[in-house]
């Protein structure tokens, strides 16, 4: 058994006659990702890409055994898409579609959590087990298998990063993208617990970026709990312009200054190796491995 | 999107919150004439986006209506943080028994509305919430249920109030939590929120910010969402109108890349090489050979824009359609500036052949690009 996604997922598509649901398909499936079925309403019936499509997700399940959700429907649509998915058992549920309403977000995640489901996203490339299977749209090619975990708050910036560590030499056990709209299923400590639990994952990388406070609260979790795994990290916006602010209540809700200096300087407290490029990423993992060593 | 304190104002007048009696003015004229209308003292508060107007001399007070013409006029030749002042709120002046901060925030990390709320409110709430954070009260609603009337009534006990007063607070929660329903607000916020000498309680401020991700389904804030907001350059009004994420820079290195953390990474990197960007333009996830069209063509005619890097990892992004984006702009009105493009990913086989066809060539590194564009063989 592998971490979300692995040779055990069988998943349907929700969406999946649209444009990126069925260009997607395609290529999760050539990843080697079982795609046992697709749902679109009104187009039950057909197929696409090889997949029958349905009209619904209980239709779906009573002519498969889908155990997994990738969600690639319109904004309008994907909180329903979701609970529907949710509803029917699938878990994990991968929600690809960006820009989400925060409240409809608010709600799927408290009935997520109320079925005990595991969201991925919204807005996030998916998750991926290099070599075995990916629920997402990430170019697969980049990512090879081995022992690092990487979660981050992007998509393209962790295509950027496995890459260099592909490059390197350094496979990866799980990466995912915990999602960037403002509300998201897990946060990297969500993830940091699954990380340490999972026997192929040998050393974890975060990817952040400005704004918010999960790098804070990840920090925090790995000073708390002592984390025995190896972290490094990337925080991107360096360069970038302060974030907007959401007014008084924002500043005082996350509680810090969100910048990326503040947020490297905090990972660096805590024993995390900080990159100032993605492209060290490898490096410091090399160091620490061998550090690690050493001990 | 932001709302102008009149708009906020507006909505909540609606719904039956309580604000000053005042009216918006455009011109000093029209403010002289509010203030006869309404008598007593009055305050003159510009209208604008950006926070901290008070400090920056943007209320002032008029005891008479000429003051208070005059007042305006000098408000309204003011430019606030880059914000030029259009309108002046001229509203009572209220009899302070005290001061309080009311607010209904989105709670990112417990993926919940929160209140925040405080006995200590007035201008300098920020400098009590971080030198005493236990000034300020946090109450978190449930997602699915939301505030219920208790939610409102432990806050305003928590204040200190009872009775009749505690009754009046509680409501006015209540509908400054209505009003982030209604209209799908990430804050409400009241800042002073009033408790007047004759014990009743007023938004003598108020600032709503509406959900950018909700505006499909609020008509309502279809033609304000379109007018350009004033904390935007018209590049950037421009650029948003078309749909790319763009914030204007003051470097001379003309940035354009797929995804917000990718783009931020982008320039970083340039930046760590010794660049300077000019810009941050996220194309976004999927973009067509046309909207990378769109965004080049913004970008080139960016006079400050001296070269280009374009910076692509393709996962729902295709190569082969921004290569065909790229490519169409040097057809019809030619490439202006020195350009150099990364790409990676999905399509890449395609998107390199488009592009080596078209005399254009392109890098798969993201640190040699970097490298190569910040150097003085691209000039």
């Amino acid at each position: 058994m592998t971490l979300l996604v692995g040779k055990q997922t069988r998943a349907i598509v929700q969406g999946i006659t649209g444009n990126q649901g069925s260009f997607h398909t395609r290529l999760m499936r050539e990843y080697g990702t079982q795609i046992v079925a697709g749902v679109t309403p009104g187009k039950g019936g057909t197929s696409t890409q090889g997949v029958s499509v349905y009209d619904t997700v209980a239709a779906a399940l009573e002519r498969t055994d889908a155990n997994a959700s990738i969600i690639f429907v319109p904004a309008p649509f994907a909180k329903e898409a979701g609970m529907e998915a949710i509803d029917a058992g699938l878990n994990p549920v991968v929600i690809i579609t960006e820009m989400i309403p925060a409240r409809d977000s608010m709600v799927l995640m408290a009935y997520a959590k109320e079925h005990g489901a595991t969201i991925i996203g919204p807005n996030t490339p998916g998750v991926i087990t290099p070599g075995e299977a990916k629920l997402g749209i990430m170019p697969g090619d980049v990512f090879s298998p081995g022992g690092v975990g990487v979660a981050s708050r992007s998509g393209t910036l962790t295509y950027e990063i496995a890459s260099y560590l592909t490059r390197a030499g350094i496979g990866q056990s799980t990466c995912l993208g915990i999602g960037g709209d403002p509300i998201t299923g897990l946060n990297f400590v969500d993830v940091l617990k699954m990380f340490r639990d999972d026997k192929s994952t040998d050393a974890v990388v975060l990817i952040g970026e400005i704004g918010g406070s999960a790098e804070e609260d990840a920090a925090d979790f790995i000073e708390d709990t002592k984390y025995a795994k190896p972290v490094a990290a990337y925080v991107a916006g360096r360069a970038a312009p302060p974030g907007k602010r959401m007014g008084h209540a924002g500043a005082i809700i996350t509680g810090t200054e969100g910048t990326a200096d503040a947020k490297m300087k905090r990972f660096r407290e805590v024993g995390v190796r900080v990159a100032e490029v993605p492209s060290e990423l490898p490096r410091l993992l090399q160091q620490q491995k061998a550090a690690t060593i050493q001990q | 999107m932001k709302l102008f304190e009149y708009e906020s104002k507006s909505l909540a007048q609606n719904l039956g919150i309580n604000t000053p009696r005042g009216g918006l003015a455009s011109t000093p004229d029209e403010a002289r004439d509010i203030h006869k209308r309404i008598g007593g003292e009055v305050v003159v508060k510009a209208q604008v986006l950006v926070a901290g107007r008070g400090k920056a001399g943007g209320i002032k007070f008029g005891s008479k209506p000429d003051e208070t013409r005059d007042r305006a006029s000098e408000i309204l030749s003011m430019t606030i943080k880059g914000e030029k002042v259009k309108k002046v709120l001229v509203e009572q002046k209220l009899a302070i028994k005290k001061e309080l901060f009311g607010s209904i925030v989105l709670d990112r990390v417990n993926k919940c509305q929160t209140i925040l709320a405080s006995d200590h409110g007035g201008i300098d709430i920020e400098e009590v919430a971080s030198k005493s954070p236990e000034k300020i009260l946090r109450h978190r609603l449930d997602p699915v249920f939301g505030m219920r009337g208790f939610d409102a009534r432990q806050v305003a006990l928590k204040l200190g109030y009872g009775g009749q007063r505690l009754n009046a607070l509680t409501d006015l929660l209540a509908n400054l939590y209505r009003l982030s329903v209604i209209y799908d607000a990430e804050l409400v916020e009241s800042n002073p929120l009033v408790e007047t000498s004759d014990s009743k309680f007023v938004a003598a401020d108020l600032r709503v910010i509406v959900d950018d991700n909700s505006l499909f389904r609020h008509p309502e804030f279809q033609e304000r969402s379109k007018e350009a907001s004033a904390e935007v350059t018209p590049l950037e009004a421009k650029a948003r109108e078309n749909g790319l994420a763009f914030v204007e820079l003051d470097g001379d290195i003309g940035i354009m890349g797929n995804g917000a953390g990718l783009v931020m990474a982008t320039l970083d990197m340039v930046n760590h090489y010794g660049g300077k960007p000019a810009n941050f333009c996220d194309v976004g996830g999927g973009a067509d050979a046309e909207h990378v069209a769109t965004a080049l063509q913004i970008i080139q005619g960016d006079q400050k824009v001296h070269k280009i890097f374009i910076n692509i990892l393709a996962g729902i992004t295709r190569c082969d359609e921004v290569a065909k984006g790229i490519v169409e702009v040097k057809k019809v009105v030619g490439l202006k500036k020195p350009l150099v493009v990364r790409m990676q990913g999905t399509n890449f086989d395609e998107g390199k052949r488009i592009l080596d066809s078209a005399g254009i060539t392109t890098l798969e590194k993201m640190d040699e690009a970097a490298q190569l564009v910040t150097s003085a063989k691209v000039a």
